[in-house]
């Protein structure tokens, strides 16, 4: 066990699966001897050569149409996206391409060796452009993984699970937790389950879920809660497709109560298709209207970014006011 | 920066590049003769009759695939009527292990690598032997174990791909490339210009050949680029580049063997545009009427290049009016033959409808192909296709 913030955690793994297996390759814009704008990949290039780690032109659509290329050839690519909000120019790389290979193809084909990594998420004064959230966008397409971790040790475990996993798999990582969360990560392989939710504390009242960096979020609103004598069960959904909705129904026919938070604006955002699913599965169990606390339905702002995202007191207080329906 | 040391100049000097000219590389003439200063080209008997048999089949599978469209037996269909040469002589001039990833309408090239009719025709009818599960519309074919990637319909998505393909390769070191082929309209999508950049930046043992076959649809090349082709964009990333007449068979393969061996020896990836032209419809649902002349096209018949190569193995005694007669009419009976085969067999099982989605069936999918079980066994004569294989299971 190292004392690692996630950065270093996310290196770890890097470094981990790259020393495992000589096919796995990451490369992206100043991935190489730089290691990354925020050093996710830093000693990678001297450590396993120009070959296996290096810089990619500055081309997003060009870097994941190079990845599913390499992965449907049998190497373990795990390209990176310097910010999430940059995704976009290869959209239809992972919508049309990454995610369609094996079903098109009969099985003939498959790009499960890829992953995506990039940073995503607000809170660091990034604005419209270094702030997104772009999962439920994802989360429309069959055929893709979507993960998200919340801490140094849930990102390494989860990451060499997406590395390993034989399909193609987005890893979005909480830029805002890169530095600011810290916590004791095994020096060693180790790979978390992906498509499993896990219950980070437990409770009778109120179930509250979320993922990644809004995880921090719901710890702070739910102290506040637990103080009122509120008892909260905390779901970290990790992944996001295919999403674990078993767990979380299972929580829910306890607790009869659900909060889901995320920053990625209200409407169209992956809130909705879990209260969806929830309110089918656990109708006659509910004791009071799903609640979502979510960013607002704009671009990312800037100034007014503290009021634009759903902090612990506005999760605190929708676990009230569902509390007391 | 820039990675060469740039020479200085004291008064404004643009320059739009039309010092570059690009010729085009020839040695067969219209007539099956060689050009006088061509050199012979080092194809033996056997190698091109295997490339003159492919191209009459798939002349030939494109003709009847083309009428049973049109009798309402098939869904859609894509001819290479016209680009023969560009891309059989290319795949031919590779080694069979070397990846091929194509844009849609190179079934030629899979046809020389060994797909047989029988495959050709499940694929077109999506029957349960179709390896793409029935899933893909008509044309989209694929085989891993002819090293031939499964088709998608979006454009030039293969291009970066074959780049990363042809990466992977070169760290494998086997001594393999990785050949994609694209049209001058797919040519103007971002994924090409990204594709050739990277392949340059990385010397990546891949080759990009475009199929310039005068038009995307109905756009004419005149109104896809103002430049002189596609060609002169590879100075552009430092690029080896060679312009090709692409029915000219022997010019094609030459030039493609010429550019494997940059590829693979030196890992120098090489852009070749094949000069040629689209003599059918886009597709199917395409009716070139709107948007060309049949004296236009009447012209482009003139310089087809199974003509020219038949004259060609003509001249060399290789090949005679006999051979090619019987040759038609053994490929008019299969293909019609294996037709009908192909479309009597039943439909992929309903399961095919949630498998390869990932590798094993996510819970919430399985939950949806029960209900749909379920739903199918109530109104059993709505779903023809699958009402059989709705009666097993759960």
């Amino acid at each position: 066990m190292t004392q690692m913030n996630m950065l270093q955690a996310i290196n770890s793994a890097l470094d981990t699966a790259m020393a495992a297996d000589e096919r796995v390759l990451c490369f992206g814009e100043d991935v190489g001897v730089f290691g990354g704008v925020f050093r996710a990949t830093s000693n990678l290039q001297q450590k396993y050569g120009k070959a296996r780690c290096f810089n990619t032109p500055l081309v997003e659509q060009g870097i994941i149409g190079f990845a599913n290329g390499l992965a449907a050839q049998g190497s373990v690519p795990v390209a990176e996206i310097q910010f999430a909000d940059y995704i976009f120019p290869a959209f239809d790389q992972i919508v049309n391409e990454s995610a369609k290979f094996r079903y098109r193809s009969g099985n003939l084909f498959n790009v499960g060796g890829l992953t995506i990594r990039a940073p995503y998420g607000g809170g660091i004064a990034g604005g419209l452009y270094h702030s997104q959230s772009p999962e439920a966008y994802f989360a429309h397409t069959p055929g893709l993984k979507i993960v998200v971790p919340r801490n140094p040790h849930q990102a390494k475990g989860l990451l060499l699970g997406a590395i390993h996993d034989p399909n193609p798999t987005l890893f979005f990582e909480p830029k805002r937790l890169y530095r600011a969360s810290v916590g004791e990560v095994p020096d060693e392989d180790y790979r978390l389950p992906l498509g499993e939710a896990e219950i980070t504390k437990e409770g009778t009242d109120i179930t509250v879920l979320g993922w990644g960096a809004q995880m921090e979020v719901i710890d702070q609103a739910v102290e506040m809660a637990e103080k009122d004598g509120i008892s909260c069960e905390v779901i970290d959904l990790r992944t996001i497709l295919p999403w674990d909705y078993e767990t979380v129904a299972n929580s829910v026919f306890k607790t009869g109560r659900l909060v889901v938070t995320h920053e990625a604006p209200l409407t169209g955002g992956f809130a909705g298709e879990i209260a969806a699913t929830i309110q089918e599965r656990c109708f006659l169990y509910l004791e009071s209207p799903i609640a979502r606390v979510t960013g607002m339905d704009t671009p990312f702002p800037l100034v007014l970014e503290k009021e634009h995202l759903p902090n612990h007191l506005k999760v605190y207080e929708a676990i009230r006011s569902s509390v007391e329906f | 920066m820039t990675t060469t040391k740039p020479r200085v100049v004291h008064s404004p000097k643009f320059t739009d590049g039309a010092e570059f000219r690009i010729p085009t590389f020839k040695l067969l003439k219209e007539d099956g003769s060689l050009y006088k200063s061509a050199k012979a080209p080092d194809l033996d008997k056997e190698k091109a009759l295997r490339i003159y048999r492919t191209m009459v089949t798939t002349r030939i599978l494109d003709e009847r695939m083309l009428a049973a469209q049109r009798q309402g037996r098939l869904s859609f269909y894509m001819q290479c009527t016209g680009e023969e040469a560009a891309v059989i002589g290319s795949a031919a001039a590779l080694d069979d292990n070397d990846m091929i990833m194509a844009q849609y309408r190179e079934q030629g090239a899979l046809a020389y690598r060994g797909f047989t009719i029988d495959e050709f025709m499940n694929q077109l009818f999506g029957n349960e032997l179709d390896y793409g599960k029935g899933r893909q519309m008509p044309v989209h074919y694929g085989s891993s174990k002819l090293n031939y990637m499964t088709i998608s319909s979006p454009l030039a998505t293969q291009i970066p791909q074959a780049t990363g393909y042809a990466y992977g390769q070169k760290l494998a070191g086997e001594g393999h490339c990785t050949i994609t082929y694209f049209g001058e309209g797919a040519a103007s999508e971002g994924d090409f210009h990204a594709a050739l950049n990277m392949a340059a930046v990385q010397r990546v043992p891949v080759i990009f050949l475009c199929r310039n076959n005068g038009y995307a649809i109905s756009t004419p090349a005149t109104e896809q680029f103002a430049a002189d082709g596609v060609a002169p964009r590879a100075y552009g990333y430092k690029m080896d580049v060679i312009r090709v007449d692409g029915n000219d068979i022997l010019a094609v393969h030459e030039a493609t063997k010429a550019a494997r061996q940059l590829a693979v020896e030196h890992n120098r990836p090489v852009l070749i545009e094949a000069m040629t032209y689209r003599l059918a419809a886009h597709s199917s649902s395409d009716d070139p009427s709107g948007y060309r002349s049949k004296d236009e096209e009447a012209a482009w018949r003139e310089k087809d290049p199974i003509l020219r190569m038949r004259l060609w193995l003509e001249s060399k005694k290789w090949w005679s009016e006999a051979d090619d007669k019987e040759l038609q009419e053994t490929m008019r009976r299969e293909v019609l033959e294996t037709m009908k085969r192909a479309q009597k067999r039943p439909p992929p099982p309903l399961e095919s409808l949630v498998t390869d989605v990932y590798d094993e069936v996510p819970p919430a999918l399985a939950e949806q192909f029960q209900k749909l079980k379920v739903h199918i066994r109530k109104y059993p004569e709505a779903y023809p296709k699958s009402a059989e294989h709705a009666k097993g299971g759960a």
